[in-house]
């Protein structure tokens, strides 16, 4: 089965401490390589700040766009994992060892299987 | 008298029909749900089956192995079903390959014991809601009807039913595993099963309602799942421990609500009204856990039970080896709940001053506010000092706090006493 990881977590207000970018990015390539290693990632990506974001919805034919993520929530989608596993149990034993993990939370959820 | 109903080898061949789909479907439920790969088609296979004896039954009398005609049934329903729908011949075939429960020997429970393991596990997947994990168990392995399930739970059968629909629908799309868990994750996992049965228990034990039969029924319900799961897991401490602590708070339940249907306290009860068969095994299964090592949180909590249970009166309980036990229990699962059980033991062995004081703690804690325990425990002890004033202000706070009519009636019966 594949699972979408969702990470989210609350963003920085300051600038960040480059050595501690650094100690993040690190933690990231790491699992990067575990979970290719071990076959379950399919793809991945971190995204830019929310304040990046724009949101579209379209009503009446009229495209209207909103500056910002489409929920004002503390806790922001900073990126993400297609992880493939054969199960739930696996698919939470690798969404715990994502490095957001620790500091923000991360929402695991089955992609639906069209036939 | 005991109120608990004993099952005589009843006449009543509904009565009969509930009886074996209860004791038997979680079983069977297991056994189909691992044959076809789905809890769902499973459920509704015993479903179906219990709805053909309920028919049957009646008409042309028990089958002589009940489990055996219930599983057989349920297996031929399933089969039919799938057969129906043609969409899975994978699954047929490998259902008709399983080896099933035909016949009645309780040996038989030893050959497929990993199949109610693994539904256990399932039906109390942490990721799963506490009260969907709840209900499914009782449901699944239980044999419980969504509506007995509803008014245990206080919610609407509506209500119930889109709950265990909503958790049905979550185990299977989102792959939560039909298994034991591995090694290194079982004490975790099993800590939520243990949680899931006590959770059961508890809900049959403090009686929210005046349907106390059907209390009693999930409270022994909750026990037999125990019992299945310490038999299958003869090796973990903690399921004797729980065992022993449902066994030991059950052995007391006939003394707990007097004549009035007011609730006695264990101070108050008469020790004779307790089930001593009852408890004696609950000291047994505690007794076997202890020898185990470091105790956990359920056999700690039973040792505390174990302690009343031995004092031949309240005045001989050693308060003593209680409040250490309690603080045991607070170092494994610190809370306001357990520093107010310990105030009130602290209370007996040093005086109402010190228990209140204590009581006054967890009162500033501000957790417990809306606790009606902690203002019934502080009212209990002003009283006991003369400070009446407070004591009632305490107990009416409790009151309006409290849901269960036999608790009502004993906070009301305290207020009129107070002062006299």
């Amino acid at each position: 089965m594949k699972y979408l990881a969702l990470i989210a977590s609350e963003e920085p207000t300051e600038e960040v401490d480059p050595e501690v970018w650094q100690q993040v990015m690190d933690a990231y390539n790491a699992f990067g390589e575990a979970g290719d290693k071990a076959g379950v990632i399919v793809s991945g990506e971190a995204l830019e700040p929310s304040a990046t974001a724009t949101t579209v919805r379209v009503r009446d034919g009229e495209t209207l766009l909103t500056d910002g993520p489409f929920a004002e929530t503390k806790e922001i989608i900073g990126g993400y994992y297609i992880l493939d596993c054969p199960d739930l149990d696996t698919a939470i034993h690798w969404a715990a060892q994502i490095p957001g993990a620790k500091t923000g939370s991360v929402e695991v959820r089955p992609i639906m299987e069209v036939s | 008298m005991s109120r608990v109903a004993v099952e005589p080898p009843t006449s009543d061949p509904h009565r009969a029909v509930a009886v074996a789909f209860r004791e038997q479907s979680g079983k069977v439920v297991a056994t189909l749900a691992r044959a076809f790969r789905s809890i769902d088609l499973a459920e509704d296979a015993v479903q179906e089956a219990f709805e053909t004896a309920l028919r049957v039954w009646p008409e042309r009398g028990m089958p002589e192995k009940p489990a055996a005609w219930i599983t057989t049934t349920a297996r031929n329903k399933a089969l039919d079903r799938v057969r129906r729908e043609a969409r899975r011949p994978d699954l047929e075939a490998s259902a008709q390959g399983t080896a099933l429960v035909t016949d009645d020997d309780p040996a038989l429970d030893e050959e497929i014991p990993d199949d109610r393991l693994r539904l256990v596990f399932t039906c109390c997947h942490p990721a799963l809601n506490a009260e969907a994990r709840v209900a499914l168990t009782l449901r699944l392995l239980g044999g419980l009807s969504t509506s007995e399930i509803a008014r245990a739970f206080l919610v609407t059968e509506a209500t119930m039913a889109k709950r265990l629909v909503r958790a049905k629908r979550k185990i299977a799309a989102a792959g939560i595993p039909y298994r034991v868990p591995d090694s290194d994750e079982l004490p975790n996992r099993l800590h939520g099963v243990l949680a899931t049965l006590y959770l059961a228990f508890t809900a049959g034990h403090v009686a929210t309602t005046g349907d106390d039969l059907l209390r009693l029924d999930i409270c022994e319900e909750a026990i037999r799942l125990t019992r299945v799961l310490w038999r299958l897991m003869p090796d973990e401490p903690e399921v004797s421990g729980l065992l022993a602590l449902m066994l030991l708070t059950h052995s007391r339940r006939d003394a707990r609500v007097g004549d009035d249907g007011s609730l006695v306290l264990l101070e108050d009860q008469p020790r004779r009204l307790w089930d001593h068969t009852m408890k004696l095994e609950g000291l047994e299964v505690l007794d076997s856990a202890l020898r185990g090592g470091t105790p956990g949180q359920y056999q700690t909590q039973a040792a505390i039970a174990a302690v009343h249970a031995e004092a031949a009166q309240a005045d001989d309980t050693d308060w003593d080896q209680i409040v250490g036990l309690y603080d045991a229990l607070l170092d494994m699962r610190p809370g306001p709940v357990v520093a107010l059980n310990r105030a009130v033991a602290v209370a007996k062995r040093d005086g109402p001053d010190a228990g209140l004081v204590e009581a006054n703690e967890v009162l500033a804690g501000g957790r417990l506010e809306g606790y009606p325990y902690l203002h019934a425990t502080r009212g209990d002890l002003l009283a006991r000092l003369g400070r009446i004033a407070e004591a009632a202000a305490a107990f009416r706070r409790a009151l309006e706090l409290t849901v269960n009519p036999a608790e009502k009636r004993y906070l009301e019966s305290r207020i009129e006493g107070l002062g006299r």
